[in-house]
C-alpha cells in the first residue's frame, strides 16, 4: 500500500511553511464558511488538518493505482474513434477514482463545488500525481483552466462551468495552431458573432493537450481583419454543444498517455468569456502563469520519480562485490539529483505561496476594496510569483531533464532497455522545458526580473531572515555569489546592447535562480536539517560552481564576440 | 427502495507487511509492531454495499464492528468512502473472544440494530483468516447466507442475487432477502475516501473517544449529531454472559508456531456428508485438528 504524499515527509514539511498561517486565513475569509458548510474548516489547524487528509487520499490514490497503472497507460495509449478521444483503459481507472475522491474544482470556491484549496496544497497534489504519472497529470491538472472561468467569465457562467468540473468533467485550453506556437498572436481560427449573442468557430488548432474534453478554453479571433494579439477574445466551447471533432492524436516520444488533438471547428457554437478583445492580452497571459506553475510542480514530480527510481537501482546493482551506491561516481550523482529535486521543489512551493497571497487578495478586491496596506502586500506578491513563475518552470523543468537523464545513467546499460521506468520518465520529462513556454521564453519573462532587481530584492529577503547558527557560514559564502551576480548584471547591462543581454539571458537568470534556491534551502536546513542539510551543502557547492562557471564566462566575454555565434 | 444495509468490518493488525518483529517471542502477535487497519475483504464488502446505496437512493448503510474503542477509525474510515454511520461492539466483556463468541455477540448486536435488509461482510480477516465469523452470524440469526461473492447482480422484490466466486468459475445465485452476504477479495476495491466527506467526518466519534477532544470540537459533535458514532456494550445488546468472551469461546490456544506451508497437493472434495466426516476424522487422527 504505497502512499506518495506520506512517504515524503519533504512535503509536509513545505505544506506547514510559516506563511502558510497568513494563505490560510486569507483564503478562508477568516473562516467565514465554516457554518455555511459541512466540510469547511473554522479555524487554521482545522484548515491544515484536512490539506494533509485530502493530501493522503492523493498519496493513496496515486501509490495505489495511478502509479501502478502508468506503464500500461505508455503502452496503450488513447486512440481516436469517430473524431473522439477513447482514454487508455487504465487513464479511464485513474480518472474515476480522481473523481470518486473529489479531486477535481480543488482550488475553486465552495459555492462551486471545490474544496476552496489554496494553490499550494493544490500545486503538492500535482507534484504528487506527476511522479506517479507524468502524463496524468496533465488531464487532471487542466482543472486549473477552471481558474481562468472564476477569474474572467460572469457569474451564471461560472455557475455553469465550475461546477461541472468540481463534479468531475475534464478541461483543455485550445491555444495553438499550426502557424501559432509560440508566437500565439498569430493565432486565425475564426470566431463570429451570431444575432442571439453566441459565436460560431471555425478553423484548426493543433498540439491540444487532452483536446476532447469536455469544456474547452478558446482563442479565437474576433475582430476580422485584425493580424495581432489584440483581435484575440477567449471562448468557451461545451463539448455537449457539438462541432469540435479530433482529427488526429499526436504520436508523441512521452507523456503519451494524455491525448494530444489536432483539432477542427466546424460552426461550433462557444460563448465568449470576459470582454472580446482580451483573449491573449490578459487573459491568457493569467492562463499561462497558471499553467508555468502547474509545469513546475510536474517536473518536480518527475526530479522524485527519477531520483527514486535511481536510488532504489543503486541500492540493489552490486558490481564488485557491493551495491553501486558505495561508489563515489555513483553516489555523486545521486546526491547531486536530490539537490537538484529539493531545490526546485522548495522553489515551487516558495512561488505558489506568492501566488496565492496575491491571488486570493485579487479575489478579496472583488468583494471589497483592499485597504492601503493589503494592496501593497497584494503587489509585492505579485511581483514575486511573477519573477519566481518562470524561473521554477525553467529551471525546474531542466533539473527534471537532468535527473531523468542521470536516473538512466544510474541504471547503466539496463536503463537503455525498456525494462526500467526509468526509461519512461526520461521520455516523460523532456516535454517539461518545451510546452507552456519554452526554457528560453521563460528565460525572456525573467531577464526583466535580472535587470529591474526583483531576484536581487528577494535575495535580500532571504538574506534578512533568522537562520540557526550552523548555516550562517553558509550564508556568508552565498552573499559572495551574490556579488558576483551583481557584478555580471551590471556588466552585461551596462552595455546597453539588447542583443548582448539576450545572449547572456540565461546564464544571468540560472545564477539569480542558483542564488534563490541556495537561500530556500538554507532555509528549509534551519528548519529542518534532518531532511535538508545535505541538499542544502550538496546544492551550495553545485551553485557556486555553477555562478563561478558563469561569471567567469561574462567575464571574460568580449561583447563584440557575439557575432562569431550568429548562424545563417 | 431505499435499504438498511450492515457492514460487518473488523480492525486488523496489517499482516500483509510483516517485518521481524511481527511475533513477540511468546508467539503471539505484536499489535505494537503492525499497524491496525481495515480489513481488506470487508473493505470489499463495503464497496458492495455502497453500490447497493447508490442504485437505491435514501438507503443507509451503517457499520458494524467489534473490537477496542480504537475500531471506531474504521468507521471514520467507512464513513470517508460513502457509509453514513457506524456501531463499535465494544466492551471488557468481550474481549478474547473466538468466532464462535464473536459471531454470537455481533448477531446480538443485528437483533439490536433491528429493520435490516442485507448484511454484508468479508469473507475472513487477515489476523485470523477463519471465514466463520460470517457464516455463523447467518445461522446464529436463522438467515440464509451467500459467501464468496464477487458481485452483487441485483436487488429486487425482496431478492438479491449474486455472483459467487467458487473453484474454476462463477456461479449465480439468488437468495431472499434479509441475508448475510460475504465478499470475497477478488471483487471490486472499494472506492476511494472522498475529500468532502473526509473534512465532513474527521471528527466523528464514539462517545469514549469524545473526550478526548477539545472542547471546541466536543461543541462541534454536539451540534452536529452526524458526528456522534454509537458504541454498544454487551449488556446493551442483552448477550449472556456465558457466551461471550473468553468465557463464550470453546477454542483454547494450545501453541503458535511458525509454519512454512508447504501443501504440496490438494484434494477435492464434493458437499457429500461422508467425504467430509472422512477427511475431519483423517485429520483428528494425523492431529492436523482436535
Amino acid at each position: 500500500m504505497a502512499n506518495f504524499y506520506n512517504d515524503n515527509p519533504v512535503l509536509k514539511h513545505h505544506l506547514t511553511h510559516p506563511l502558510m498561517g497568513k494563505i490560510v486565513a486569507l483564503k478562508e475569509r477568516d473562516f467565514s464558511e465554516a457554518d455555511k458548510y459541512d466540510y469547511a474548516p473554522f479555524n487554521f489547524d482545522d484548515a491544515m488538518d484536512s490539506y494533509d487528509k485530502v493530501l493522503d487520499i492523493v498519496g493513496e490514490i496515486t501509490g495505489n493505482i495511478i502509479a501502478p497503472n502508468a506503464e500500461d497507460v505508455d503502452h496503450q495509449g488513447p486512440q481516436v474513434i469517430d473524431g473522439h478521444v477513447k482514454y487508455a483503459d487504465a487513464t479511464s481507472v485513474n480518472l474515476d477514482a480522481c473523481r470518486k475522491a473529489g479531486l477535481m474544482g480543488m482550488a475553486m470556491p465552495r459555492r462551486f463545488g471545490g474544496l476552496n484549496f489554496p494553490i499550494t496544497p493544490y500545486i503538492m497534489a500535482a507534484d504528487i500525481v506527476s511522479r506517479a504519472d507524468a502524463g496524468f497529470e496533465n488531464l487532471w491538472g487542466l482543472q486549473d483552466c477552471a481558474e481562468t472561468i472564476y477569474e474572467f467569465a460572469d457569474e451564471e457562467q461560472k455557475k455553469r462551468f465550475i461546477t461541472r468540473v468540481c463534479e468531475g468533467e475534464t478541461m483543455s485550453m485550445d491555444l495553438t495552431e499550426p502557424d501559432a506556437g509560440s508566437d500565439l498572436q498569430s493565432v486565425m481560427l475564426k470566431a463570429t458573432e451570431q444575432p442571439d449573442g453566441t459565436w460560431r468557430l471555425n478553423g484548426v488548432k493543433r498540439f491540444i493537450t487532452n483536446g476532447d474534453s469536455d469544456i474547452h478554453l478558446v482563442l479565437a479571433r474576433s475582430e476580422d481583419g485584425t493580424k495581432d494579439g489584440r483581435g484575440l477574445s477567449m471562448f468557451i466551447y461545451d463539448k455537449r454543444d457539438g462541432g469540435v471533432t479530433v482529427r488526429r492524436i499526436e504520436n508523441k516520444m512521452g507523456i503519451k498517455g494524455s491525448p494530444t488533438c489536432e483539432l477542427v471547428y466546424r460552426n461550433a457554437k462557444a460563448e465568449l468569456c470576459g470582454s472580446r478583445k482580451l483573449g491573449l492580452i490578459k487573459y491568457v497571459m493569467a492562463l499561462m502563469n497558471g499553467a508555468r506553475l502547474g509545469i513546475a510542480a510536474q517536473s518536480v514530480g518527475i526530479s522524485e520519480a527519477a531520483y527514486r527510481e535511481a536510488l532504489s537501482y543503486a541500492r540493489d546493482r552490486k558490481q564488485f562485490g557491493k551495491a553501486i551506491i558505495e561508489f563515489p561516481a555513483v553516489y555523486e550523482i545521486l546526491s547531486v539529483m536530490k539537490a537538484k529535486l529539493e531545490a526546485s521543489r522548495s522553489l515551487l512551493y516558495e512561488c505558489s505561496r506568492f501566488v496565492d497571497i496575491y491571488k486570493i487578495y485579487d479575489d478579496i478586491a472583488k468583494e471589497r476594496p483592499l485597504t492601503p496596506e493589503e494592496r501593497k502586500e497584494a503587489k509585492y506578491y505579485s511581483k514575486f510569483a511573477d519573477a519566481c513563475t518562470p524561473l521554477v518552470k525553467g529551471l525546474g523543468s531542466e533539473y527534471a531533464n537532468q535527473n531523468a537523464y542521470d536516473a538512466i545513467q544510474i541504471h547503466g546499460g539496463s536503463g537503455f532497455m525498456k525494462d526500467y521506468a526509468c526509461e519512461r520518465i526520461y521520455r516523460d520529462a523532456r516535454i517539461t522545458s518545451i510546452y507552456e513556454g519554452t526554457t528560453q521564453l521563460q528565460v525572456v519573462a525573467a531577464i526583466r526580473h535580472v535587470t529591474t532587481g526583483t531576484y536581487l530584492n528577494l535575495i535580500r529577503t532571504y538574506e534578512a531572515q533568522e537562520i540557526g547558527h550552523t548555516y550562517k557560514p553558509l550564508r556568508d559564502e552565498l552573499a559572495k555569489l551574490t556579488a558576483t551576480y551583481e557584478e555580471c548584471v551590471k556588466k552585461v547591462t551596462e552595455a546597453k546592447d539588447p542583443a548582448y543581454l539576450d545572449f547572456m539571458a540565461r546564464r544571468l537568470v540560472e545564477m539569480a535562480g542558483n542564488i534563490i534556491m541556495s537561500h530556500l534551502l538554507i532555509l528549509d536546513a534551519s528548519r529542518n536539517a534532518e531532511l535538508f542539510d545535505a541538499s542544502a551543502r550538496v546544492y551550495f557547492n553545485l551553485a557556486q560552481a555553477e555562478v563561478t562557471k558563469h561569471a567567469d564566462f561574462i567575464g571574460r566575454f568580449n561583447p563584440a564576440e557575439t557575432s562569431i555565434y550568429k548562424q545563417a | 427502495m431505499s435499504l438498511n444495509i450492515i457492514v460487518l468490518a473488523k480492525q486488523v493488525p496489517d499482516t500483509r507487511n510483516v517485518g521481524k518483529d511481527a511475533m513477540k517471542a511468546d508467539g503471539t502477535i505484536n499489535r505494537a509492531a503492525l499497524p491496525a487497519i481495515f480489513n481488506p475483504e470487508d473493505l470489499n464488502a463495503l464497496e458492495q454495499a455502497l453500490r447497493l446505496k447508490d442504485a437505491n437512493p435514501g438507503s443507509t448503510v451503517t457499520l458494524l464492528t467489534m473490537g477496542l474503542p480504537r475500531a471506531a477509525e474504521i468507521i471514520r474510515e467507512a464513513m470517508y468512502r460513502g457509509a453514513d454511520t457506524g456501531i463499535v461492539l465494544t466492551d471488557r466483556a468481550l474481549g478474547g473472544a473466538d468466532t464462535l463468541a464473536t459471531s454470537y455477540s455481533l448477531a446480538q448486536a443485528v437483533k439490536k440494530f433491528g429493520n435490516y435488509d442485507i448484511i454484508l461482510g468479508g469473507r475472513q480477516a487477515i489476523d485470523g483468516d477463519t471465514a466463520q465469523v460470517g457464516p455463523q452470524i447467518a445461522e446464529k440469526l436463522g438467515i440464509p447466507q451467500v459467501t464468496y461473492a464477487e458481485e452483487i447482480l441485483d436487488l429486487k422484490d425482496g431478492k438479491v442475487t449474486v455472483k459467487r466466486r467458487i473453484e474454476g468459475g462463477v456461479e449465480t445465485v439468488v437468495a431472499p432477502l434479509p441475508c448475510v452476504v460475504t465478499v470475497n477479495g477478488s471483487a471490486a476495491e472499494c472506492r476511494p475516501r472522498n475529500a468532502k466527506r473526509v473534512q465532513k467526518f474527521k471528527y466523528a466519534v464514539s462517545p469514549s473517544e469524545k473526550g478526548n477532544l477539545a472542547p471546541e470540537l466536543q461543541a462541534l459533535v454536539d451540534a452536529r449529531p452526524y458526528l456522534s458514532l454509537q458504541e454498544w456494550s454487551a449488556a446493551y445488546v442483552d448477550a449472556d454472559p456465558a457466551q461471550i468472551g473468553l468465557a463464550g469461546s470453546p477454542t483454547k490456544v494450545k501453541a503458535i508456531e511458525n509454519v512454512v506451508f508447504t501443501a504440496k497437493e490438494s484434494r477435492t472434495l464434493t458437499d457429500d456428508d461422508t467425504q467430509i466426516e472422512d477427511l475431519i476424522k483423517e485429520l483428528i487422527v494425523n492431529h492436523t485438528i482436535g
